[in-house]
């Protein structure tokens, strides 16, 4: 049963161990940002272990291989070094993908020696294939769908692709992949079996992602990485290889973990993410009944006269700072408040940019300190003693309405609650409804200011009046 | 059947291991904390070079150099993209 590829060397698999060792101690040092870096070291030089330690079991042809890890190599480093920090969720959903196909191609290139040889493939390694080929392929074609829409592919819509009889065809096509995978256990000398599950599968991988959007993308992209784990490890049965096994179970212990960090911090259950349509609650309040009058617009002059005697701001990104490129005038204007005298913390929702963390990483690029980030639960008691709250490209995580009406579609997610602060200042293109479809009472209330514009091009102006100031 | 039962032994281990340490990464760290992750995936790397040492014909040896392709991006690509976000969160000065 594979046992082609078992390797009997007790010092390579001291290797793997010392490898999975050192995955281990690097996500142990992301815990902290002061450990962080050398955490990723180690977890680099494991995968350079594991890698080395494989090359030299086996005498092998070099030239495929190192043929093969130069393009990927030089790929892998361009890419990562020419990525914008606001694209990073677009980049690790394609690396997700590469994880995944990598896995349906060896996987399918194991059964294929293995068929050439004499015995045919045993139960273990027939299973563990077909495993293989369904998650490494729904993980290919749905982290290409993720990676089309965030990065705003004319071909993928970034919004949710809603067609009549969707859920019964994608019923229906993850049924062909269970029947499929089934025709492959039973029949594990037909490679074309194999090639039809990781078909199928691809299918199926489209059609789970296309109905995704928007502020759903981080709970998708987290799901995806926990796919490519899932789909190593299952390589690792093919190949009875205890350091895929457990690479590839730590990943999809992350990726669940963060699924489900994704999912509380929008109150919703991963079916509804998944399958659930969220649109505006049918019965809800109208714009003009929530904004009627109430919306009072404000220049940078008179925002600037708010910061002039506050002690403390609190501000709040959203993923529309990001797509205005504002984080580093809104550093600018952090270091100006904090030379007038004014603490400046920032407040993140978890689910605030289009994958988890992405915000921090946002900040942490313009140079501010990350003990400066607070997280929702840490920074909302405090809120009432903030002389202001500056929401900048963010809706439906300050949407008081989530607290308050038990119908909202949003109803039960929790938000920062900017509307506790003596005022709030909101930067935001126009009154329109962020991805819940819903208008924002916070708009309307009294202690709210609207700054109405370009978050860069605001913020500039602030920073400007409050200099005049 | 034992090198089964061995191989799930690791299995279920390594699920408990990455569940108490991923739960004590703070959200600041998440995004690096994925991309990281992402990067051990490509543990693949691994499998496609046994791949490729055992192939025997040109489809095997085309279906290996893909995967090694594939995956050396993943590994390359993840763990340098990582260092950069996270040298980000270095305290300056």
């Amino acid at each position: 049963m594979g046992n082609e590829f078992l390797i009997d060397t007790g010092l390579v698999n001291l290797a793997y161990l010392v490898a999975s060792i050192l995955f281990i101690l690097g996500i142990k040092g992301l815990t902290h940002p002061r450990t962080a870096v050398r955490g990723n070291f180690l977890g680099a030089m494991g995968m350079l272990l594991a890698a080395l330690a494989t090359l030299l079991a086996k005498g092998l042809d070099f030239r495929v291989i190192l043929a093969g890890i130069v393009v990927g190599g030089l790929i892998g480093a361009v890419a990562a070094a020419r990525v914008q920090m606001t694209a990073m969720p677009q980049m690790v959903a394609i690396f997700n993908g590469f994880g995944g196909i990598a896995s349906v191609l060896v996987a399918g290139g194991a059964l294929a020696i293995v068929l050439r040889g004499q015995a045919p493939p045993g139960l273990q390694m027939i299973i563990a294939t077909a495993a293989s080929g369904l998650i490494g392929a729904v993980t290919f074609t749905g982290s290409v769908v993720a990676f089309g829409k965030l990065q705003g592919l004319k071909l993928f819509p970034s919004s949710q692709v809603i067609f009549p009889g969707q859920k019964p065809l994608n019923a229906l096509v993850a049924l062909a992949t269970v029947g499929a995978s089934v025709w492959l256990v039973s029949d594990p000398t037909d490679i074309v079996a194999y090639w039809t599950v990781c078909g199928i599968s691809a299918l199926l991988g489209i059609l789970l992602v296309i109905p995704i959007g928007g502020a759903d993308m981080p709970v998708v992209i987290a799901l995806l990485n926990s796919y490519s784990g899932l789909a190593a490890a299952a390589t690792g049965f093919v190949l009875n290889n205890n350091v895929l096994i457990i690479s590839g179970s730590l990943v999809g212990a992350s990726g669940v973990i963060l699924t489900s960090i994704m999912c509380k911090a929008m109150n919703r259950s991963l079916t509804h993410v998944l399958f659930g349509v969220l649109g505006p609650a049918a019965d809800g309040p109208s714009a003009d009944d929530v904004y009627g009058g109430n919306v009072k617009s404000a220049s940078p002059e008179e925002v600037a006269m708010l910061f002039d005697s506050a002690q403390r701001a609190v501000i709040v990104p959203g993923y529309g700072m990001a797509v205005a490129q504002a984080q580093h005038a809104v550093r600018d204007l952090t270091n100006l408040l904090e030379s007038r005298g004014c603490s400046v913390e920032f407040a993140i929702h978890p689910v605030a940019g289009r994958m988890p963390g992405h915000m921090n990483v946002l900040l942490a690029e313009a140079d501010i300190e990350y003990d400066k980030l607070k997280e929702m639960d840490e920074i909302n008691p405090t809120l009432e003693q903030a002389d202001v709250a500056l929401v900048i490209g963010a809706n439906d995580v300050v949407n008081p309405v989530a607290r308050t009406d038990p119908s909202s579609p949003i109803a039960g997610m929790p938000i920062i609650d900017v509307d506790k602060a003596r005022t709030v200042v909101v930067v935001k293109r126009s009154l329109s409804p962020g991805f819940a479809g819903i208008p924002n009472p916070l708009f309307a209330m009294d202690n709210t200011l609207m700054m109405f514009g370009d978050g860069k091009k605001a913020i500039v102006e602030l920073i400007a009046a409050l200099k005049e100031s | 059947m034992e090198l089964l039962i061995l191989l799930l032994t690791i299995f279920a281990l390594a699920i408990f291991v990455g569940w108490e340490i991923i739960t004590k990464v703070p959200p600041t760290l998440h995004t690096p904390l994925m991309s990281g992750s992402n990067a051990i995936s490509g543990i693949a790397i691994v499998g496609a070079i046994l791949s490729a040492s055992t192939s025997n014909d040109t489809v095997t040896t085309v279906l290996a150099f893909l995967a090694l392709v594939f995956a050396t991006i993943n590994v390359v690509g993840g763990f340098l993209v990582t260092h950069r976000m996270l040298d980000m969160f270095r305290k300056k000065g």
